[in-house]
């Protein structure tokens, strides 16, 4: 599907319903993400947001910075969330409400995993978006289950011991898929008309959806604030965040046309800064063994695309 | 003294009552996770929705947490929302009891007391309840099928009245009231519908007038503010609660007379203090001794948030001795009624006060220890008792 990445036309919506002014950080992917996903969503929209970056990038009460209504809910509870409103706005004749569910890693792959879960097993209409900058962001960088192996933050700092994370990231989407979610992707902001096509095609779905889009944090993996969208194209073309749709038990995998060896992204960020040439090549491998899978997986999925 | 016309047409269990209850009042929403002795309550309403008796969404959902937090969210669409919860399942919504109560929701939930592990125990117990008395939520302790019943209707009224506009809980016993059967007056819908209006919620949610639903707040803004209104509004709930069951009293003809219950309490020299069915028990050894010549009385506590304090100065006064039960305990301290009694009644002049730790974990109260109770208070210095229990002084 590399045609995907190269040659689509600009079919962003120009329609704004994120406003002007917020509190994120400079170069926040999570905000980009946010603003995409409302373009491509449009203004029938509620979303619910967990603790997370988002309870804080709108700013103190009154303000908002959204022009769609906004139910706040705590860390666990945004599969429940969305699933309350998208039963109570149906009774009301509602159904052309989007309810999107925004949360992040933290709140996605760990606390909220079983909210999610229940509310995707329920099948209820909804959207759930998961903002992924893998890792507690919006509390000062501690590691998540969506944290990739080799990255260091507050919770697994170098140390002595080079207690940087020896774990692999939890990849939710794949969970999703496992959980025969009817549809199912990843997205990131390096590529907004591959984001907001997604989303376009979730739309036709009637049942639940998840999107898990990678959302680079300058404050949190340590780089410049101006490369989001650079570190965000540079996750994919190495393979460390394969893009893919997953449509009722059809995969389909994105392939970048240049691919780079993932020492390319791990330097871009100083989060991985202290990996020596083996632990670099251990996530290489890795890399090279889920990319592999993925691929099987896509030739198994019964629809094989060209590319 | 509760006064009713008995016309009972119908006998149940308090589950079923409760059921019917959230039925009569138009609930929409209904979300709840399974958890004994509370089962039956959403096992009946889900028959109920499966029939068309109801017209509401049932979502059983994978948490209690989750319970809540679904309800929160259909609450704020502006559909009168219902769930039911006990013991455990009550702790693990905690933090969501809090949000409904700062969202200004009128949420309905009907607890059945049970007991908190460890031991594992499916006993009644007000333990679980008395841990959610800090969560801006009314809360209410009923004692037979039938209050449990007219609770959730005068329920919605208190709760979606403009000067309150905070949840409210209901509890009955576990299996005492649970899942014992008792006749039960079943109001007509139509009684039910005059006397319960639609739930109109203001700041519902609307893409036509998008709002922030509990974004943050800083020091300075209006964080403060809107706690202490949460506070004027559990007190202006009083006034609400008195007019709401004085209107039911008039359309059913069942009188709850407010925040509590007085039993025998005019001349009475000691009295007794507590709530749910324990305080049946008690009324019936207070009517016992009344015929042996003592002068006893029972105060029958309905409303624990609001907590009745200036109705208690006003019941008490002249009393020889106040013993307050308690199905609970906070370690390190007292009973918690015991505790709120006290406070309730500091400065009023001295009235000696009693605390009885009884019937925890669902152990029987008996004749003889309601006795025993009334005993201590003739013969014993002021201060904290466990009734009935192995090991005690």
């Amino acid at each position: 599907m590399s045609v995907e990445l190269t040659e689509m036309p600009f079919s962003i919506p120009k329609q704004e319903l994120m406003e002007p002014g917020n509190t994120a950080c400079h170069g926040c992917g999570a905000t980009l993400s946010m603003r995409y996903v409302l373009k491509a969503m449009g203004k029938n929209t509620v979303v619910s947001v967990p603790a997370s970056c988002w309870a804080v990038i709108p700013g103190a009460m009154p303000n908002r910075t959204l022009d769609v209504p906004m139910v706040y809910t705590p860390f666990a509870a945004t599969g429940a969330s969305i699933s309350g409103l998208r039963e109570a706005l149906d009774l009301q004749g509602k159904e052309d409400y989007n309810v999107v569910g925004f949360a992040g890693d933290g709140g996605t792959s760990d606390i909220g995993l079983q909210s999610l879960s229940g509310a995707m097993e329920r099948g209820h209409n909804v959207f759930y978006i998961m903002y992924d900058n893998e890792g507690y962001m919006n509390t000062g960088v501690q590691r998540s289950g969506s944290t990739p192996y080799g990255a260091v933050t507050t919770t697994t700092p170098l140390g002595k011991d080079r207690n940087y994370k020896k774990q692999p990231k939890k990849v939710v989407a794949d969970l999703m898929i496992a959980q025969k979610v009817p549809y199912v992707a990843t997205a990131t902001v390096a590529y907004p008309e591959d984001l907001v096509r997604k989303i376009g095609n979730a739309k036709r779905i009637n049942g639940p959806k998840f999107i898990q889009i990678l959302s680079p944090c300058p404050t949190g993996w340590y780089y410049s604030p101006e490369k989001t969208v650079e570190v965000s194209r540079l996750a994919v073309q190495s393979h460390m965040f394969p893009l893919y749709e997953y449509i009722n038990g059809t995969f389909k995998l994105s392939k970048p046309p240049q691919p780079i060896e993932v020492r390319k992204y791990l330097a871009a960020q100083s989060r991985f800064s202290h990996l020596n040439d083996a632990e670099i090549e251990e996530i290489q491998s890795y890399v090279d063994k889920r990319w592999a899978e993925l691929q099987k997986m896509e030739r198994g999925s019964g629809q094989p695309t060209p590319g | 003294m509760i006064k009713t016309v008995q016309k009972y047409n119908a006998i149940m269990t308090g589950n079923e009552a409760v059921a019917i209850g959230a039925k009569l009042a138009r609930v929409r929403f209904i979300s709840a996770y399974p958890i004994t002795p509370q089962t039956t309550i959403v096992e009946k309403l889900a028959e109920m929705v499966a029939n068309r008796e109801l017209d509401s969404r049932y979502v059983e959902v994978e948490s209690e947490h989750s319970a809540m937090a679904a309800v929160m969210a259909s609450e704020l669409t502006g559909a009168r929302s219902y769930t039911a919860t006990s013991s455990h399942g009550l702790l693990y919504m905690h933090e969501m009891l809090h949000w409904v109560a700062g969202q200004r929701l009128p949420v309905v939930m009907s607890v059945v007391n049970r007991a908190i592990g460890p031991p594992w125990n499916i006993w009644s117990d007000q333990t679980d309840t008395m841990n959610q008395k800090d969560t801006g939520w009314l809360q209410v302790y009923c004692e037979s099928n039938q209050e449990a019943l007219d609770t959730i209707l005068m329920g919605y009224k208190i709760a979606e009245n403009r000067d309150v506009l905070l949840p409210l809980m209901t509890m009955e016993d576990a299996f005492v009231l649970s899942h014992t059967s008792e006749p039960v007056n079943v109001p007509e819908q139509k009684a039910v519908d005059d006397f319960l209006p639609e739930l109109d919620l203001s700041f519902r949610i609307d893409v036509e007038n998008p709002m922030g639903y509990g974004s943050y707040s800083t020091p300075d803004g209006p964080f403060m503010e809107l706690k202490k209104d949460m506070s004027d509004s559990m007190d202006k709930a009083r006034k609400a609660i008195k007019k709401v069951t004085a209107e039911f009293a008039a359309s059913m003809e069942r009188d709850y007379s407010g925040l509590l219950e007085e039993f025998m309490m005019e001349d009475a020299e000691y009295a007794i203090i507590a709530s749910g069915t324990l305080a049946s028990s008690g009324k019936y050894v207070v009517q016992r001794m009344r015929e042996k010549g003592h002068k006893v009385g029972l105060i029958r506590i309905r409303f624990f948030r609001p907590f009745p304090s200036e109705e208690i100065r006003n019941a008490t006064k002249g009393l020889k001795a106040l013993g307050v039960m308690d199905r609970s305990m906070s370690f390190g301290t007292g009973g918690n009624t015991y505790l709120e009694v006290s406070s309730s009644l500091y400065g009023q002049g001295y009235t000696p006060i009693y605390g009885f730790t009884a019937g925890l974990g669902g152990r029987d109260v008996k004749i003889e220890d309601f006795e025993e109770m009334f005993r201590v208070m003739e013969n014993k210095e002021p201060g904290r008792y466990w009734i009935n229990v192995r090991g005690a002084d």
